[in-house]
């Protein structure tokens, strides 16, 4: 049988070792009502050949973004990867190793988290970050869980600028919690800051800002945070880690927690997942914080070393009182995301935002200018995305995109009725002048 | 016996070619490359560079990039592959880590995967662009339910813990579409520390059962605490001490009796797989974890992903979208399940995950899925049996697929740390240890190893025995061979260094 290495001989001699008749009788505290009769309704097992036959069939059913032209974003964007990133994070010792729990056969993986915690602290502008969470919905919620804990208050606000999943992720945590969440409506596609100040009060635990937001356009941080702060709140901001290449990390803004989607660090867009939650903040709070982190220490020999530390913060020692109740992360992917910011560094880094901002600008102004198309918010900032209003019905348009290989946009009509006629545009350093000059004209013609 | 050696993991005396890979030795990334160096490259710009200030505040906008580090590309690739070769894994090691299901890694996991019709699609592209990638979900949500003999099964959850929150979230949401606001949630004191944790998550309050001196449940101390106000008890079946708990049928009828839903945490699942299934012994919901049982491989500590099956009254209640079959054969996501707890997380799951399991079970078939849950029992109650009279089991067998060990060595002083630690010198892996009971290790061989690979287990583990008895100290010192000698995680701890800071 695949993947296992027993023979029938081997079998019957480790059962007289054990000292029982069949394999069945090692099954025997299984009552005999519950055991499956004959085969489960799942078919028989087939050869390799037969399986990349079958998974081919299926792969090849999609249309994926390497034969086509991907100017879709909303969370998730086609961004470069370098060769590095996959050759390197493919090495089986990293790829079939389990959490780094015994060190000293661990060096390897828990330096590397340390230095991933490191690049981390260094994109968002922060003291400290964890060695990943799942993605940055749930990011997000464990970032207010702890805001929770630590202003001792029940009542969140929330942009509502902030991307649907992560809004709706955050519902469907804080329900359990009974803690209240309210909404900063939108104004010019930015949270409304006048709002912002009427809905905060001294039982304000945080509010929960993205920026850039799910339209891609620039909260004003440096204006939204000191108020936040002056009611006691904690500001969380998720972030583009890109952008950080550009624009002035959260850090620098004096947020307290930052979370973020780490796909763009090179992690292939695999339909939504896995990717990689990062979570950062303030020394002080590292307490608090969710997640698993490695520490700098030395050995009996006073050796520099890696183990993971403060792990009494972790359910396997705290149990219900746990800061959270991850065990598994991202690992892998944190492991790709340090190869990617490793490859890319301080130069690159700039350069791949650069890129981003100056073609998404270009892209914006090219489009804004064909007839039946304009910026749906022409006075807010943005960084590589941006939502356009058409008059010609976005699903005809994106639709004849599509024709022409062109993914050409997000349809922004299934998250809010507001922007039925709407349509969210990223673009990103891959995209060249003519693929750019090919979405307007396709768009133009439709 | 033959002479067993230690194999070293990388040798920390210094080699006649040059300075060893101690660990001190090794530079962390921040410590190599020089300023203007990079390890990629871009192609020109071909569009007008736009002048920042013009269309975005100044105040918002960096002056210089972040200071990440500045390598080039041949120092990177020496960097990681340092870094891979400090590190115990699958391939290289045999890895009895209990509760974790530390099995082959098939490698057809990892080409699938890559397939770029899976690999490179977006998550907002049209449902007619990905067709096959729907059909693969829908094929594998199936296949989930049957294995569980469950109703329905969602793929959304991240991870083993993620899929235990989002299952409490589902009884939650079940209890109060009954008009009931259930606060307590039950699970045995051997549970794994996710399960309470996920209760302090949903904001419900767990309380621990006792379980008995031969590590089944005790059912008087469950009667005495589910009540109208439990939710549910969390279960972990095998448990975590390794063992099928025959009382299933009893549990499941105390729990249901109070109104209550029986949870299982999936973690086990690896000693049952077309054996038995839960839904038929009674559990109303549980998670699996595709990164253990379905071989999806860990990564160095996830990703994983924890799907949730459920029984028929749990439906209306998953996370949405769930991936349907429509009636004119094409696949889709729907929304449609008013009373469903909503989205757990971004996009639809760990569909890269989700890939190699549809992968792992398809090759297996139902006749390779029972034959795992075969070969992984046997070989711990091998291994059991081979190793019991010097390391006697606090309960017998038979065992599931796992098993635990508390050793005992009398005055000699050794723990079972140095047990663990000593093993890494002998190139294995040390098993879990401490959980669930104190002093313990946790066994779990897998289906996957070979019986000489089980036998210099256990020549190892008796070896090692051997030492304690006659040279106590080099057990006690171990690991001797690793890049670094056992390390301070106190002071990790009490003066935190989380992150590298130049000077
Ligand atoms: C028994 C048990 N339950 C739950 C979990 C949590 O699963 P995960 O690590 O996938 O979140 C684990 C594994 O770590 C486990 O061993």
């Amino acid at each position: 049988m695949r993947y296992t290495q027993l023979t029938d001989p081997q079998v019957h001699d480790m059962l007289g070792v054990i000292g029982v008749d069949t394999v069945d009788d090692l099954f025997s505290p299984i009552p005999p009502r519950f055991r499956v009769k004959g085969e489960l309704n799942i078919p028989r097992g087939v050869s390799e050949l037969e399986l990349l036959e079958d998974t081919h069939q299926l792969a090849s059913r999609n249309r994926d973004c390497t034969e086509q032209v991907c100017f879709l974003g909303g969370g998730a964007y086609d961004h470069f990867i370098p060769t590095l990133v996959d050759a390197l994070a493919a090495q089986s010792e990293f790829l079939t190793a389990y959490t780094p729990y015994q060190a000293e056969a661990s060096q390897g993986i828990l330096q590397l988290f340390y230095e991933f915690q490191t690049m981390v602290c260094l994109l968002t502008g922060m003291e400290v970050a964890n060695a990943s969470l799942y993605e940055v919905a749930s990011a997000a919620a464990e970032a207010v869980l702890m805001a929770t804990a630590i202003t001792g208050r029940r009542r969140i606000l929330v942009a509502e600028t902030v991307h649907p999943d992560t809004q709706r992720t955050l519902a469907a945590y804080m329900q359990q919690q009974d803690v209240e969440i309210l909404t900063v409506p939108v104004r010019d596609g930015v949270m409304d800051e006048e709002s912002l100040k009427q809905r905060l009060t001294d039982t304000t635990a945080a509010l929960v800002i993205q920026s850039p937001n799910f339209f891609g356009c620039i909260e004003r941080l440096d204006r939204i945070i000191p108020p936040v702060h002056a009611c006691g709140a904690l500001a969380i901001v998720s972030t583009d880690p890109i952008a950080g290449g550009v624009l002035k990390p959260p850090g620098a803004f004096d947020a307290d927690i930052v979370v973020g989607e780490g796909q763009a660090l090179g992690i292939p867009l695999q339909y939504g997942g896995p990717y990689l939650g990062l979570l950062a903040t303030r020394e002080k709070y590292l307490r608090k914080m969710p997640g698993r982190v490695v520490g700098m220490t030395t050995d009996l020999n006073g050796d520099r070393g890696f183990c993971l530390a403060l792990q009494t913060r972790e359910q396997h020692i705290k149990r219900e009182r746990a800061t959270s109740n991850i065990c598994t992360n991202q690992g892998l992917l944190a492991i790709r995301a340090s190869i990617y910011m490793a490859a890319m560094g301080k130069h690159g880094i700039g350069e791949v935002a650069s890129r981003c901002f100056d073609k998404a600008h270009y892209a914006a102004e090219r489009i804004a200018k064909l007839k039946g198309y304009e910026l749906r918010f022409p006075k807010a900032p943005f960084f590589k995305e941006f939502l356009v209003r058409t008059s010609r019905g976005v699903d005809a348009v994106l639709a004849r995109c599509r024709d022409r290989g062109i993914l050409g946009g997000v349809p922004l009509g299934r998250f809010d009725e507001r922007y039925a006629d709407c349509f969210l545009v990223a673009v990103t350093e891959k995209r060249t002048k003519k693929e750019i000059d090919d979405l307007a004209s396709a768009l133009d013609a439709a | 016996m033959t002479t067993l050696r230690t194999s070293p993991l990388i040798s920390r005396e210094t080699t006649p070619l040059g300075p060893s890979l101690r660990s001190g030795d090794h530079p962390v990334l921040f410590e190599i490359g020089s300023p203007g160096l990079w390890g990629a490259s871009l192609p020109e710009s071909d569009v007008p560079t736009v002048r920042r200030e013009a269309v975005v505040p100044k105040e918002l906008l960096a002056d210089v990039p972040p200071p990440l580090p500045e390598v080039g590309e041949l120092d990177i690739v020496r960097h990681y592959k340092r870094l891979a070769h400090r590190c115990f894994s699958i391939d290289g090691n045999f890895y009895p880590l209990g509760s974790c299901t530390m099995k082959y890694n098939p490698r057809i996991n990892e080409r699938v995967a890559f397939m770029p019709g899976f690999a490179h699609v977006h998550p907002y592209q049209d449902d007619a662009d990905v067709q096959g990638l729907l059909e693969l979900l829908y094929r594998l949500r199936c296949d989930l339910a049957e294995i569980a003999g469950l109703a329905e099964v969602t793929l959304q959850p991240a991870a083993g813990a993620h899929g235990e929150m989002t299952a409490l979230m589902i009884i939650n949401a079940y209890h109060q579409s009954r008009g009931q606001n259930r606060t307590k949630v039950l699970a045995p004191d051997t549970a794994h520390g996710t399960n309470p944790a996920s209760c302090a998550i949903c904001g419900r309050q767990s309380v621990s059962i006792k379980a008995k001196s031969d590590g089944r449940v005790d059912l008087d101390d469950l009667r005495s605490k589910v009540d109208d106000d439990t939710a549910a008890l969390m279960i972990t079946n095998p448990n975590t001490v390794g063992i099928f708990d025959e009382q299933i049928a009893d549990i499941a009828e105390i729990v249901h009796a109070k109104g209550a839903q029986l949870y299982l945490d999936g973690a086990n699942m690896n000693a049952i797989l077309g054996i038995t299934r839960p839904g038929d012994f009674g559990v109303d919901c549980m998670h699996y974890n595709t990164h253990k049982t379905f071989s999806t491989p860990h990564g160095g500590g996830g990703p994983g992903a924890g799907p949730v099956a459920v029984a028929e009254h749990l439906r209306p209640f998953i996370p949405v979208p769930q991936v349907i079959r429509k009636d004119d054969g094409t696949y889709t996501w729907s929304d449609d399940r008013p009373q469903s707890i909503g989205k757990v997380r971004s996009f639809f799951g760990q569909v890269g995950i989700l890939v190699r399991a549809y992968t792992y079970i398809r090759s297996l078939g139902c006749d390779g899925l029972r034959d795992v849950s075969e070969k992984a029992v046997l070989a711990a109650n091998y291994l059991a049996a081979k190793l019991k009279d010097r390391y006697p089991t606090p309960f017998p067998p038979p065992h599931a697929h796992e098993f635990i060990l508390v050793p005992q060595f009398g005055d000699s002083g050794v723990t079972e740390l140095d047990l663990a630690k000593r093993l890494i010198d002998y190139g294995i892996h040390p098993p879990t240890m401490s959980f669930p009971i104190h002093h313990c290790l946790m066994i779990e061989p897998t289906e996957t190893e070979s019986l000489a690979t089980l036998d210099r287990f256990v020549e190892v583990m008796l070896a090692i025995a051997d030492e304690v008895e006659q040279n106590p100290a080099v057990v006690k010192s171990a690991p001797h061979t690793t890049p670094v000698r056992r390390l301070d995680e106190v002071a990790a701890s009490r003066k935190p260094n989380v992150r590298w800071r130049a000077g």
